[in-house]
């Protein structure tokens, strides 16, 4: 049983009048412990498809098998809860909450966790992502005063804590520089390797495509393309 | 999401701008102020209003001997003679809802001093509590005491009206005066009290001792009439049982040598009324009851047998009291709802704003995993903190200003735990009520929409 399954999804949205088709039928399998790139220019609907695997949205038909579960016609709430235990989110810009120190931003996800762990857990667990990303000297700081790649260090270690079995990155380092791009994807690179996370990476950008083992490129709502990345 | 962590969450929240969480709560603050402040002065001018009421009598209750008839000829009310001292004392050691309580015996009869004389309006014997009642005070001299009316001391109190007719301008106290060839001593003199509601003077009165009126100068009967008029006769003998005038004619006539050689000592003291006050206005019924009830056995009445006596209460004026207490409550309840609705519009305002602009923050928190009642219940957590904090200040502040109030305008304040209680749940619900919808509009948005919100 592979990860995901994704078995001819479609998704059209429907704006009064017309219907704008975004994806025609895609049909894509992911293995565990993959580090895959999607890829398509803007309006290629990759951002579409994204959102459907991080199901934050419902295919118009199609199936979905999520970890060995159809997960395509879910209610809100199940998907909700499906996105604490087995997902995480990295964003173009961060995210992170304003005027709340990098520790409460990585502890935050728990508080929706379903078995509440206490307050000094959360810290514990907070703290140790932290340390993995390498930022436990800043536990205290508040986004303000983190610089751009260290706030998208944070915004890992929150899509970290609740443990996922895929990490979805969406354009993770559209608002970096290149030297800090770097940074942050070797991260992605290692937290595959060594913790063999599921890794999808959503990007127009080649130069982060080629840190993936394998590319996918999305053209008008379909793939177009599936080939192994250069990736090491 | 835990309770608490709710709590925790909203509390952070809140803390990232403070400035507008205080300007916010501001508008709850002022409003549930204003609340707690108009409730604490109101309930105390109304109490004050109240006390004025009470004190034209509302909370007085007349118990009136019962009526007979012979022949169908009714006496009206007041013709037995069935109430005594000693009923009047039963009462007031029985009924709880008693506050005083005072026999009264009526007089009439002529009163002089030096030259001049003067029949008064109204002559009552009675007890130092009659004052009490009436809520009525001396403008100088004293009371007398219960000792003057054990002992039954020719004593007296003059009003007004009386003082005027006797004495001019002179000062009346120490002097004596003859009321039916009794000499009586002036001890103090009534303040003015003007007309009362049917237009008699009230300052056309004396009081006394009750023993001095009854024993001294009123027959057992229960005459009304000029008693030193029609009571010429028992002067006829010269014997010390005048002091004591003609005893009731329940005993075969004496002579006049029989009187002068035995003089009947019989003290059957009847007094024409008891007048009593119910400790509160809410109060008069149950006093009324205990009252009813006490008497019947006092005076060995059986079940089904009537009463005889009758009691009474100022209906009139209880009535004016309730509905000057109803008018000020319904005035603070207008004044409350306005200001409350304007704090609650500001909440909701600002609540709105807040779901605006973390718009972006309420995306990520649904793209982590809460759920839309996650959401909904964060913000009306929020908003009901909000409205807490600011009913918390509220209650200071107004409890504050009120007392500030009492200091500087010495007005009559009255702390009032039913609005505090009160202005706790108002506020509460004025969060939730306000909260409720900008919380509503945050669950329903779209994490996708969200997340990418400007």
């Amino acid at each position: 049983m592979e990860l995901i399954e994704l078995n001819d999804i479609r998704k059209t949205y429907d704006m009064g009048d017309v219907k704008v088709p975004v994806l025609n039928g895609i049909t894509l399998t992911v293995a565990h412990g993959e580090l895959l790139a999607l890829m398509g220019v803007s309006g290629s609907g990759k951002s579409t498809l994204m959102n459907l695997l991080g199901c934050l949205d419902r295919p118009t038909s199609g199936e979905y098998w999520l970890d060995g579960r159809e997960v395509s016609q879910l209610l809100s709430d199940e998907r909700a809860l499906l996105r604490n235990r087995k997902l995480g989110f990295v964003f173009q810009n961060f995210n992170l909450l304003p005027r709340t120190t990098a520790l409460e931003n990585v502890a935050m996800p728990l508080t929706y966790s379903a078995g509440h762990c206490s307050e000094r857990e959360s810290r514990r667990r907070a703290e140790e992502m932290l340390r993995r990303v390498g930022l436990e000297d800043r536990a205290g700081h508040e986004p303000s005063q983190l610089s751009g790649g260290q706030q998208q260090r944070v915004a890992i270690a929150r899509a970290l804590i609740n443990r996922p079995q895929v990490l979805f990155a969406d354009e993770p380092t559209g608002n970096l520089d290149s030297h800090t791009s770097e940074d942050v994807l070797r991260m992605f690179v290692q937290l595959n390797e060594e913790d063999g996370i599921t890794i999808i990476l959503v990007t127009h950008d080649a130069n982060v495509a080629a840190h993936a083992r394998r590319i996918v490129r999305i053209q008008d709502g379909l793939i177009a393309d599936s080939a192994s990345g250069g990736a090491q | 999401m835990s309770v608490q962590g709710t709590f925790r969450t909203a509390a952070k929240a809140l803390r990232r701008n403070p400035m507008r969480a205080m300007l916010t709560t501001l508008g709850i603050v002022i409003g549930i102020g204003a609340v707690i402040a108009m409730l604490e002065i109101g309930a105390g001018s109304s109490s004050a209003v109240q006390k004025g009421i009470a004190s034209m009598g509302a909370n007085v209750l007349l118990v009136m001997p019962g009526t007979t008839s012979s022949a169908g000829v009714s006496s009206g009310a007041g013709g037995m003679v069935t109430l005594t001292p000693h009923d009047c004392e039963v009462i007031a050691e029985e009924c709880a809802s008693i506050g005083s309580i005072a026999p009264v015996v009526r007089a009439r009869a002529q009163v002089v001093y030096a030259g001049r004389n003067w029949v008064p309006n109204t002559m009552y014997g009675t007890t130092a509590a009659f004052l009490d009642i009436r809520g009525w005070t001396l403008a100088e001299g004293e009371t007398f005491s219960d000792t003057d009316v054990l002992s039954g001391n020719c004593v007296c109190l003059l009003g007004q009206t009386l003082v005027r007719e006797l004495f001019q301008d002179q000062s009346p106290i120490g002097e004596d005066i003859r009321i039916m060839g009794v000499s009586f001593r002036v001890i103090g003199v009534l303040a003015s009290k003007g007309a009362n509601m049917m237009g008699m003077d009230q300052d056309d009165l004396l009081l006394a001792p009750w023993t001095a009126i009854k024993f001294r100068v009123v027959s057992g009967t229960l005459s009304m009439g000029n008693q030193s008029i029609s009571s010429g006769s028992s002067s006829s003998v010269n014997t010390l049982s005048d002091l004591y005038n003609s005893p009731p004619t329940f005993y075969p006539t004496k002579s006049d040598v029989q009187t002068a050689d035995n003089p009947t000592l019989t003290r059957f003291a009847n007094v024409d009324q008891i007048l009593a006050t119910a400790r509160s206005t809410g109060e008069i019924s149950s006093a009324i009851q205990q009252v009813t009830e006490t008497l019947r056995r006092q005076h060995g009445i059986r079940e089904g047998q009537d009463d005889d006596f009758t009691v009474r209460d100022m209906t009139e004026m209880a009535n004016v009291l309730t509905s000057t207490t109803r008018l000020m409550g319904n005035l603070l309840l207008c004044v409350a709802t306005i200001s409350l609705i304007v704090g609650g519009v500001g909440i909701m305002n600002i609540m709105l704003v807040s779901v605006t602009e973390r718009t972006r923050e309420i995306g990520l928190r649904m793209a982590v995993g809460a759920r839309a009642r996650d959401i909904l219940r964060q913000f009306l957590v929020e908003a009901v903190a909000l409205c807490l904090t600011g009913g918390a200040l509220g209650i200071l502040l107004g409890h504050g200003g009120s007392l500030l109030v009492r200091k500087f305008l010495h007005w009559p304040v009255e702390t009032s735990p039913t609005g505090i209680a009160l202005a706790v749940l108002v506020s509460a619900s004025v969060g939730i009520i306000f909260g409720y919808y900008p919380a509503w509009k945050a669950s329903r948005l779209d994490p996708i929409d969200a997340l990418r919100y400007e």
